[in-house]
């Protein structure tokens, strides 16, 4: 490896952009406005990307997935589940006899499974102390900036359908 | 006589300067319309993505009218 390396016959970008530090020179005005909209550009692109993603979400529908039978899992019982693809794990809770709820299992804070604490009756993410409520899935305490997305679930004889996830703001 | 160059130039110097303060406000702008939007559509609000896309839009060409301010800027007080 050469301890002494010539810039100029390089591409511009390794010029601008050296590995060496005698290389380094100082950006003028022009190139750092340059610098600058470019940066501009990528967050407006970030901003079609976000569009983008908004107009599919919309053309998505959900499966229709059968969960699980009706009285297979006890009163304050959980059983988990992907939905709508394999890896998408959910939880489901059986808060009542006749009673079940479902949400997404990734906490909206940082993606960590939430488990179900019987003893609170309460969603908890263990990684931050993030609280949900176990009626509608709002934050109920720590850094989560979302409530839960939750499951809708119907029944269908004896079965649970999981037929769509419904998202929420907080307020 | 003072020599008119050296004033061309100095002039020159602070039109860039104001333009490239300029185009960083309306960076940060985008930065927190970015943001701000991400936040609504993953909370499932999906009614500012679009204003908020042309805003940035609008923002960003801004920017670039700027980019071409402080080219000319820099040509003309470089003109001999």
């Amino acid at each position: 490896m050469p301890l002494m390396h010539n810039p100029s016959n390089d591409r511009l970008w390794k010029d601008e952009f050296p590995v060496f530090t005698s290389d380094e020179r100082y950006v003028t005005r022009r190139q750092f406005t340059k610098f600058l909209t470019l940066a501009s550009l990528g967050m407006f692109v970030g901003n079609l990307w976000i569009v983008l993603k908004s107009y599919l979400s919309k053309k998505s529908s959900y499966p229709a997935l059968d969960i699980a039978s009706i009285g297979e899992i006890p009163v304050r019982g959980v059983k988990l589940f992907s939905y709508p693809t394999p890896q998408d794990r959910c939880i489901m809770v059986r808060t009542g006899e006749e009673e079940y709820v479902a949400y997404s299992q990734k906490c909206t804070h940082l993606s960590c499974a939430v488990y179900y604490s019987v003893k609170n009756d309460r969603l908890e993410c263990p990684c931050h102390q993030g609280f949900f409520s176990i009626k509608d899935g709002s934050v109920l305490q720590g850094p989560p900036p979302r409530p839960l997305p939750q499951i809708v679930l119907e029944r269908e004889g004896g079965k649970l359908i999981a037929t769509g996830v419904k998202v929420s703001g907080n307020g | 006589m003072a020599n008119p160059e050296p004033t061309r130039q100095r002039r020159g110097l602070v039109a860039i300067d104001g333009a490239m303060a300029l185009i960083v406000i309306l960076l940060v702008v985008q930065i927190w319309l970015l943001s701000a939007t991400l936040e609504a559509f993953l909370a499932g609000h999906s009614g500012p993505v679009i204003p908020a896309a042309i805003f940035s839009g609008l923002l960003f060409m801004a920017a670039l009218t700027l980019n071409i301010f402080v080219n000319r800027i820099d040509h003309s007080s470089r003109r001999p």
